[in-house]
């Protein structure tokens, strides 16, 4: 059995590379081909053809396509991601710094919305058709269509303009200890958990349902077990792995969906990062930030279907076929 | 008996005027009025009934496990002495834990996807408070009983590694774990094969008198029934209309229903012999008659005393009860549907057949440059207005054949198939239209077949426009003939799938397939998600749709009554190969194929009686790696020597065409011993 999860976790991150490869050549398409030339993009339309040129060999870009794009990824693998033109320095601490960032933030969004979401889908399916159902049903529904930026400029309305609970600011200051910095988080981390919380909710109802309905559930209830135990072991076991594998793949999603949420409370994360670059046009940085963001894409759908794999027997026996 | 306080003098189980009512719509609904039965400790008692008749409500009220909307509405239930309306939460839990078990369907949704097997023995017996280690020795002691020869592996497997059958095992371990005073078998082998489906009675059989537990069988198999049980109950819209001994009451019923019932079950009896019967009109639905006999608008016996009188439950002598003022009058009961007309297709070697199957087989690539060959080197011929059954255990290349002659799998280079002598490409992409309308299915499963989105109208329509390219005025004219000759009628046109009855949605299937003059159709268990009165319906509209066109049929089932009833001649397929064909009677009367045999020995009939069980050892081999020489050597039990084991034997045939694929002599194998009901019908008819 292990001989084979090894197998199929080779065949995965095969696949991972590859998707990986194509997102870099995707991103560097992206940045190379569609503003023109990189020289002129960054002077202007009116700059003079020989400052154009000159900066275009300063930044290599005078070269062929396919050797830029050789020379960039050779650069990635070595984990040189380049001179940022705006900083004129190196990329590779400014996205190390900001994925950090952004991870923390990330971190937060998911301790607040997977207990949420996961306790509100069990609750609604265990009362399906009572009123705590309906109510938790719409309202994750309805919260899921709210998009980040209305729903972050009414919370930072209510909570940090007119309740002053929490603070404006996403940035805490320099040494704040974790507590403090969570406490900045917080704020920035709930657009993000609305979005997430109805997805969650949702999916945890619907296995909830199925599993408690299934033949099983009534076997385990037959057999006289403890009504917790039905839950535990039998309904939750079952009802959770689609959820699971639902939050897993929802991380990459989330980091794509901070830049909206960054931007608004100022955190120099990754989102942030990318945005800025992209206002200076700052190429360097623009690819190696957008590699990043799909590189942890890939691997947190890489981590879901590890885990749902891990978590479905029966899936686990299929990798051998 | 352990410490637990069991009244050991109750029956086992006694409901005295059980009634029961789902809430729907804010009205309430009697799915069971004031039934009232009583199972003795060590009984086996059947609960028969069509689909919806409440049976399986029985059995969930019993263990207060009914869907939320449904509540006893009167009545009481006692379980073991104990009244189960009267018990709290814990006695319940306790209650479910020690008095009663019960058994599902489908042994696969039973039991619990992520957990081993090992961890859901063991839990019955934790909370009879075992040690987690003795739980777990128990539970490998209890599945050795249920005739698991290695515990140890399936303790340790989860239940997708185990074959169905081996899944019905461990639960029936699980449920007889307990020691339960009742065991609760909800139609335990529907969905099994038929020698599973066999192996799975003795078993429970078996196990009652090991155990003591009284049995309540649930089923709308009456063959299964009375060769199990001692006493039958028959539940018609949620009242017990007839109760009596097993025997008695199917040898000499009491009630109109269950002569009709049985009346539509094809038993015995060849094609062209005895026509099936079926109950016009469908179950009442629940609370919508309030006055007289429940049965009364279906019952060719019902009088005007019948509509106004509820029939008390008359007694009827021999521990036997009837729900029917006319109790004594059951042999009158007409007939109430005509017997459709039998085609006897034309034979000879002057007939041209209209599908010629020459050494068909498939072979699937599996990863690792492995091979499976799912069907081997299968020839054989149909002709026009010929019905051939396929029998055979899952696994053994029906469907594989079906498919191959559909041309939804292409058969391997080397194999030919053609169609009124006329090669057709094994593919059906690369086939003509004529070739494809020429070649339709009926699937088992309507529900699965039809698009629930669509009307009957335009399901129809549409293979008409498909296959027989017909559109305009004259697609509707041809969708009302078909309609008409499925006997359905126009009002159903603006119907859809889920307002239809299974049986009507199966006369759509029906239609379709008709839609555009097929020659053959393969009929893949067309009847078996049906209920019995329905099926017999079905059958009958096959039986008269091929005496109107000269179709032909290959026939897929489990159910040898219905191969038997319907078919011509019968082919005898294991792990992908042709073991035996010939005419029907050849084949049902014998000599058979050792495997042949034991197929038939393992129907149970509904007159109670079964031949000596020949049991197939061991499971079918895994086609991947075939057993060496006669491919049924491994279970076989007439194999005679080391000639079995390293040489295939090739087709030995009489001068009627019945030819069997085996080393013995044709005088030294086994012969129709335990079909004495057909030789009863062939003196008859």
């Amino acid at each position: 059995m292990k001989s084979l999860f090894g197998r199929f976790l080779l065949r995965r991150l095969g696949l991972s590379l590859l998707t990986l490869w194509l997102v870099s050549v995707v991103v560097f398409l992206g940045a190379q081909v569609l503003p023109g030339d990189p020289g002129r993009a960054v002077l202007g339309p009116l700059a003079d053809a020989r400052a154009v040129a000159a900066l275009n060999k300063e930044l290599g870009a005078d070269r062929p396509p396919v050797e830029i794009y050789l020379s960039w990824v050779g650069g990635m693998l070595e984990g040189d991601m380049g001179q940022s033109y705006a900083y004129r320095a190196p990329v590779a601490p400014f996205v190390g710094e900001a994925l950090l960032r952004s991870l923390k933030l990330v971190g937060v969004i998911f301790i607040i919305v997977v207990p949420l979401g996961v306790g509100a889908g069990v609750v609604a399916a265990l009362n399906v058709g009572k009123p705590i159902d309906r109510i938790i049903s719409v309202a994750s529904l309805s919260l899921t269509v709210i998009p980040e930026f209305v729903s972050a400029i009414a919370l930072i309305l209510v909570f940090a303009v007119i309740l002053r609970w929490l603070p404006l600011s996403a940035s805490w200051p320099d040494g704040a200890g974790p507590l403090v910095q969570i406490e900045h988080l917080i704020l920035p981390a709930l657009p993000l958990v609305i979005v997430l919380f109805g997805y969650i909710a949702r999916m945890a109802r619907a296995g909830t349902i199925e599993a408690l309905s299934s033949d099983y559930t009534r076997t385990a209830i037959l057999k006289g077990l403890p009504w917790r135990t039905v839950l535990i072991r039998h309904v939750l076991r079952n009802a959770l792995v689609p959820t699971i594998a639902v939050i897993a793949a929802q991380t990459g999603y989330a980091l794509g969906g901070l830049v909206v949420v960054e931007a608004l409370f100022r955190y120099q994360g990754i989102g942030n990062l990318v945005l800025s670059a992209a206002k200076a046009k700052d190429f360097a940085m623009l690819q190696a930030g957008i590699l990043t963001i799909g590189a942890f894409f890939v691997i947190a759908t890489l981590i879901a279907d590890c885990l749902t794999v891990m978590l479905n027997p029966r899936l686990r026996a299929e990798l051998g076929k | 008996m352990t410490d637990r306080a069991r009244d050991a003098s109750a029956p086992a189980l006694h409901l005295d005027d059980l009634s029961v009512a789902y809430t729907v719509r804010g009205r309430d609904l009697p799915v069971l009025s004031n039934v009232g039965l009583t199972i003795e400790r060590g009984e086996a008692y059947g609960l028969v009934g069509e689909s919806g008749s409440g049976k399986s409500t029985v059995a969930l009220a019993l263990q207060r496990v009914l869907p939320p909307n449904g509540r006893i509405s009167g009545g009481h239930a006692r379980v073991a002495g104990k009244d189960v309306m009267e018990l709290g939460t814990a006695a319940l839990r306790k209650m479910r834990a020690n008095d009663v078990a019960m058994v599902f369907q489908d042994p696969g949704k039973a039991l619990n996807p992520s957990l081993t097997v090992g961890r859901q023995m063991a839990e019955v017996y934790e909370i009879l408070g075992a040690s987690s280690a003795e739980a777990r020795k128990r539970g490998e002691a209890i599945l050795g009983r249920v005739r698991i020869s290695d515990p140890g592996r399936v303790m340790a497997s989860f239940p997708h590694q185990l074959s169905g059958g081996m899944q019905q095992r461990v639960v029936i371990a699980m449920a007889l774990a307990k020691d339960p005073a009742l065991l609760i078998l909800d139609e335990p082998t529907t969905g099994l094969d038929a020698t599973i489906e066999a192996e799975v009675l003795d078993l429970v059989d078996t196990l009652r008198q090991e155990f003591g537990a009284a049995v309540l069988f649930i089923s709308h198999n009456l063959a299964a029934v009375a060769s199990l049980c001692n006493r039958v109950g028959v539940l018609y819209a949620g009242k017990l209309v007839e109760e009596g001994p097993a025997r008695a009451l199917f040898a000499d019923p009491r009630h109109p229903y269950t002569a009709g019932l049985l009346r539509c079950l094809p038993r015995a009896g060849f094609k062209g012999g005895p026509a099936l019967d079926n109950i016009p009109g469908f179950p009442p639905v629940p609370g919508s008659i309030t006055k007289g006999c429940v049965f009364a608008p279906r019952c060719g016996l019902a009088e005007d005393r019948c509509r106004s009188e509820e029939p008390p439950l008359y007694d009827v002598g021999e521990g036997r009860g009837s729900r029917c003022h006319f109790h004594d009058r059951i042999d009158d009961l007409p007939r109430m549907s005509e017997p459709p007309p039998v085609n006897t297709p034309e034979r000879g070697p002057d007939v041209q057949p209209v599908l010629m199957l020459e050494r068909l087989s498939k072979t699937y690539e599996l990863p690792g440059n492995r091979q499976v060959q799912a069907l081997r080197d299968v020839s054989l011929t149909l002709n026009p207005g010929e019905t051939l059954g396929l029998v055979g255990e899952s696994g053994s290349g029906k469907s594989t054949l079906a498919n191959l002659i559909l041309g939804l799998a292409e058969h391997d280079e080397g194999g030919a198939i053609s169609l009124d002598g006329t090669p057709v490409a094994a593919s059906v992409h690369a086939r003509p239209r004529e070739a494809i309308q020429a070649i339709q299915i009926i699937f088992q499963n309507p529900d699965s077949a039809l698009n629930r989105a669509h009307t009957v109208k335009h399901l129809i329509g549409r293979a008409v426009e498909r296959l027989a390219g017909i559109t305009g005025a004259k697609r509707n004219t041809r969708v009302t003939q078909l309609l008409e000759a499925v006997r359905l009628t126009p009002r159903q046109l603006p119907a859809k799938p889920r307002q239809l009855s299974g049986g009507m949605k199966q006369r759509v299937a029906v239609a379709r397939a008709f839609a555009a003059d097929p020659r053959v159709i393969v009929c893949d268990e067309p009847t078996s998600a049906l209920d019995v009165s329905v099926q017999s319906a079905i059958l009958n509209l096959l039986s008269e749709l091929q005496a109107e066109r000269q179709v032909s049929y290959i026939l897929i089932s489990h159910d040898l009554g219905v191969v038997r009833h319907l078919s011509d001649r019968i082919a005898v397929m294991y792990l992908g190969r042709l073991m035996e064909i010939g005419p029907a009677k050849s084949v049902l009367t014998g000599p058979h194929h050792p495997y042949t045999e034991a197929l038939l020995s393992a129907a149970p009939t509904v007159t109670g009686e079964r031949g000596t069980r020949i049991r197939l050892e061991g499971q079918i081999p895994s086609p991947v790696n075939p057993p060496s020489g006669c491919v049924f050597h491994t279970r076989c039990p007439r194999k005679f020597g080391p000639i079995c084991e390293t040489e295939e034997p090739g087709f030995s045939a009489d001068t009627e065409g019945h030819a069997i694929r085996c080393h013995l002599d044709r005088s030294e194998m086994g012969r129709g011993r335990e079909m004495k009901g057909v030789e009863i019908v062939e003196a008859n008819g």
